[in-house]
């Protein structure tokens, strides 16, 4: 049975290991950080914030300052697609940011029917204005 | 036998007795303000529900009460003088006799009504057997001090006992964001407090009314302690005839359904929500998810300053573990109160993942947290809190990231996942005499424009709310403008490329590019975190926002250039400043944290509202949606190649989709090739401390020490030594030319 953890990472509950939710490419053992499984690269911050006023001229452009913020990219080896993106000060350790307790995951879905994919919750409804 | 002394019996009372008659100060009271959860059922209330416990009945009760709770919620919204009021920045409630928040209006900002819980528990303590205080029928109390329970101290409330043939039966309650509060500047959310006593009007909980009169007296004490004595008597009288309405509605309910039926309603809605959450907690995961962020300032220097979450969930209860965040500043007002920190938090859950739960403080009876004490969100006593949203926005967006983290793969979802929603108030405070020569100070209504996260299937929407009040609004400019002397020249312009980019990107946010006019003495400031690191992250493989500065030009009037060459204007920010049209301005751009600065006549200044955070990889975006973007002036021909590589004609805007597909592929190849596996990018990537670069503060790898600003020197959390004091920038820039003035001379001898 496969768990959609994110939208894109998948825990198959009976090989205890996580996948990648676009190819299926297996990324390691689910009680591990899905990070070992993945493949990691720093990027100077304005590779994506890129600065909108002219860095020529001014100190502040709306890009990220790179002596404080880097951006660390994690893709699936096998089809490139991103799985998560950390910003952290220069050289900050990445955080092992989702640590599931796989046996009562196992014990939660043993009673629950099996997805065919994630299930996106109640459709949005406006809330009504005061004005 | 050693020291301890075993008093029992009487002698205990008595020295207790002789103790509450003998205290010199009634600070907060950490009993009170400890406990997040629910008081224990009185003995009435158990008496109560054992009549009235049929619960079609309650939830009928329940619907009454509220109905009343929102009419009064009206009331506040549309009478009340404070810009905060006109906007939706205000809340009205039902408190049980205990003080626990039952019924919050269903417009309004559930933080502050849920603080006020505090301060009815102090009330209650303290003044209902003191001889000179005592609580009545017809008192009203009041209070701003965020100490005893309030979310910052610019926000007033007032509190109304509720009385039954002589018996409190509940209590009714109306906050609004007052803004002025007689601080060191105008506005009430001062940055250059660097003490408590800089921060203004410090109103512990006091009885201002009596016999349901204001004490004129009192009034103008407080009147002459704000730079907005007419605002200030204007809602104490309107949150008073605010709580008196949802009185009257309590009064109607009892007599139609009996006071015991009320009673049952008020407790049970507390216990239901309750049970209900614990039951939802249950369908979520067991596990620990983490996320740190950093803000980039106090306000007075730029520094970096680190949050540091991990939430466990363990079958029906939650952890907000926030050990190893940065130490508290001692003389700067950036410090969060805990209390701030768990309301915003309530608000999370009653907004943003479970909007149908009833919003009361039930939602948090689950929930424990755990602080470094002292701390940046939970300093001591005496350290300035006046602008804790610009740390407790971070908690609450790190806290946005980690529950979504344990949604997602929820099959009972209640509302969808969401990418962080902007969280930063990029907006004006401005204060002086107006064109009609009234003394204010306050804050635009553009706090409320920020830019909603990504969901899996959507994009987020544009300018929509802030993160603290999601029914909120951002005001019609022409109203202010009638009232205030400055005009926002550019105004609810999207800016071009301040995207969260992603499979599905966050909603944008506008430009402000604004001038003063027609006053003597005018000026503004701003109180933004995010000039250096971003505010927000993305979700799932989406970016977060860029950074964010405060542009100005100076040295021009701009009112003159629009009526001698008006064409020589620019409508956005990105033109006006890398094509500097007027030849005799001066073109600046700075952190958006400047503290109040008198303005002059014509000159601009101009900044950006935040976007929200992309969901998922950007190459998977439709090209479509791109395209969209793209004609819709949202972002440029180089967002739309360099990172959701859209192949199309430039002209057309015709997409070619098999050299896009092409195109993406090649970008994943090139992505895998410029990768690294982690194990080996950490051996390069991981440093055992911070570069040194930039002062930092919190802990690193290991989040039992804390960095006091520096690299090399750490502490245990929470035992900082010495504290952390900053120098004030003037002098510390004084020290710096003074250093550079003394080289120079050196260098001449």
């Amino acid at each position: 049975m496969k768990v959609f953890i994110t939208s894109m990472l998948n825990i198959d509950l009976d090989s205890e290991r996580w996948e990648c939710a676009s190819c299926g490419h297996d990324i390691g053992d689910a009680r591990h950080n899905y990070k070992e499984g993945l493949l990691a690269r720093e990027r100077d911050p304005s590779e994506i914030h890129a600065p909108i006023l002219d860095a020529a001229k001014y100190d502040f452009t709306f890009a990220p300052d790179p002596d404080w913020c880097r951006i660390v990219e994690y893709c699936c080896p096998n089809c490139g697609r991103l799985a998560e993106v950390e910003y952290l000060p220069p050289g900050h350790p990445p955080a092992h940011d989702i640590e599931l307790d796989i046996d009562a995951l196992k014990a939660q879905w043993a009673k629950r029917e099996a997805l065919d994919k994630p299930v996106l919750g109640p459709d949005f409804v406006a809330p009504p204005h005061h004005h | 036998m050693g020291d301890d002394m075993d008093i029992g019996g009487a002698a205990s009372s008595a020295v207790e007795s002789f103790l509450k008659e003998t205290s010199l100060y009634l600070a907060p009271d950490p009993e009170i303000m400890e406990n997040h959860g629910l008081e224990p059922r009185t003995a009435y209330e158990d008496q109560c529900i054992a009549k009235e416990s049929d619960p079609v009945r309650l939830e009928i009760v329940r619907e009454r009460i509220l109905a009343g709770v929102n009419e009064s919620f009206e009331m506040l919204e549309n009478m009340g003088a404070a810009p905060g009021a006109k906007w939706g920045d205000c809340v009205s409630a039902v408190y049980t006799a205990s003080g626990d928040l039952s019924l919050a209006s269903s417009g309004g900002v559930v933080i502050f009504c849920n603080l006020v819980q505090y301060p009815i528990k102090f009330v209650n303590k303290y003044w209902a057997g003191e001889p000179t205080v005592g609580i009545k029928e017809g008192d009203v109390f009041i209070v701003n001090d965020a100490r005893y329970g309030q979310a910052h101290n610019t926000d007033q409330s007032m509190m109304m006992p509720v009385f039954h043939e002589g018996q409190i039966v509940a209590w009714a309650g109306a906050t609004v964001h007052e803004g002025e509060n007689g601080a060191i500047e105008p506005g009430g959310m001062p940055s250059l407090a660097e003490q408590i006593w800089d921060e203004g009007l410090k109103m512990s909980p006091f009885k201002v009314a009596e016999n349901y009169k204001l004490r004129r007296d009192l009034v103008t004490f407080l009147q002459n302690s704000v730079r907005e004595p007419k605002l200030q008597y204007a809602d104490m009288k309107v949150k008073m005839y605010v709580c008196r309405r949802i009185e009257t509605r309590i009064h109607e309910a009892i007599a139609e359904y009996g006071v015991e039926a009320v009673v049952a309603a008020l407790r049970m809605n507390l216990e239901d929500t309750d049970a209900e959450v614990r039951r939802r907690l249950s369908e979520w995961p067991d596990g620990t998810t983490r996320h740190s962020w950093w803000t980039d300032g106090t306000l007075r220097e730029n520094v970096q300053i680190k949050i540091n979450l991990e939430l466990t969930k363990k079958g029906d209860e939650l952890t907000f573990d926030y050990r190893g965040s940065s130490p508290e500043f001692t003389n700067r007002s950036n410090n969060s109160l805990d209390i701030t920190v768990k309301g915003m938090l309530a608000q999370l859950f009653l907004t943003f993942i479970w909007p149908d739960i009833p919003r009361n403080q039930g939602v948090l009876a689950p929930v424990k947290f755990i602080f470094d004490t002292p701390s940046v969100l939970k300093p001591a006593f005496g350290t300035p809190n006046a602008q804790s949203m610009m740390t407790v926005f971070t908690a609450w967006s790190a806290g946005q990231v980690c529950a979504m983290k344990l949604l997602y793969s929820n099959p009972h979802k209640y509302t969808r996942v969401l990418a962080p929603w902007f969280n930063m108030i990029n907006t004006f405070l401005f204060g002086g005499l107006t064109q009609h020569g009234e003394m204010v100070g306050n804050v635009c209504a553009d706090i409320n424009g920020m830019g909603g996260g990504a969901l899996a299937d959507r994009d987020g929407e544009h300018g929509c709310a802030p993160i603290f009040a999601t029914m909120s609004d951002i005001g019609e400019q022409e109203f202010i403008e009638e009232e205030m002397p400055f005009i926002q020249i550019v105004s609810k312009k999207m800016m071009k490329d301040n995207q969260g980019f992603g499979c599905q990107r966050g909603g944008m946010g506008y430009q402000m590019v604004l001038a003063m006019r027609d006053s003597p003495a005018f000026g503004f400031m701003l109180t933004a975190m995010g000039a250096k690191f971003p505010n927000i992250p993305g979700l799932f493989g989406g970016y977060g926002c860029p950074t964010y500065p405060l542009s100005r030009i100076s040295g021009v009037d701009v009112f003159d250039i629009l009526q001698k060459d008006p064409g020589s204007f620019r409508y956005s920010i990105e033109e006006l400043m890398n094509e500097r049209p007027f030849k005799d301005g001066k073109y600046t751009t700075h952190p958006m944290t400047i503290g109040y600065t008198l303005a002059k006549r014509g000159e601009l200044y101009m900044i950006s509202q935040g976007t929200g955070g992309g969901f998922g990889d950007p190459l998977d975006r439709d090209p479509k949606d791109v395209i969209r973007d793209l004609d819709e002036d949202l972002i440029s021909h180089d967002v739309a190649w360099r990172i959701y590589r859209v192949v199309y004609n430039r002209e057309t805007l015709h997409v070619d989709e098999l050299a896009t597909e092409e195109a993406r592929n090649a970008a994943r190849r090139a992505r895998i090739a410029a990768s690294k596996p982690f194990g080996e990018f950490c051996k390069e990537w991981v440093k055992d401390k911070p570069s040194g670069k930039v002062p930092y503060y919190g802990s690193w790898a290991d989040k039992s020490l804390v960095h006091a600003g520096s690299p090399d020197v750490v502490h245990p959390a929470g035992q900082v030594n010495p504290p952390v004091i900053m120098t004030h920038p003037m002098q510390a820039k004084i020290d710096r030319l003074e250093a550079e003035l003394a080289a120079c001379r050196e260098g001449k001898s």
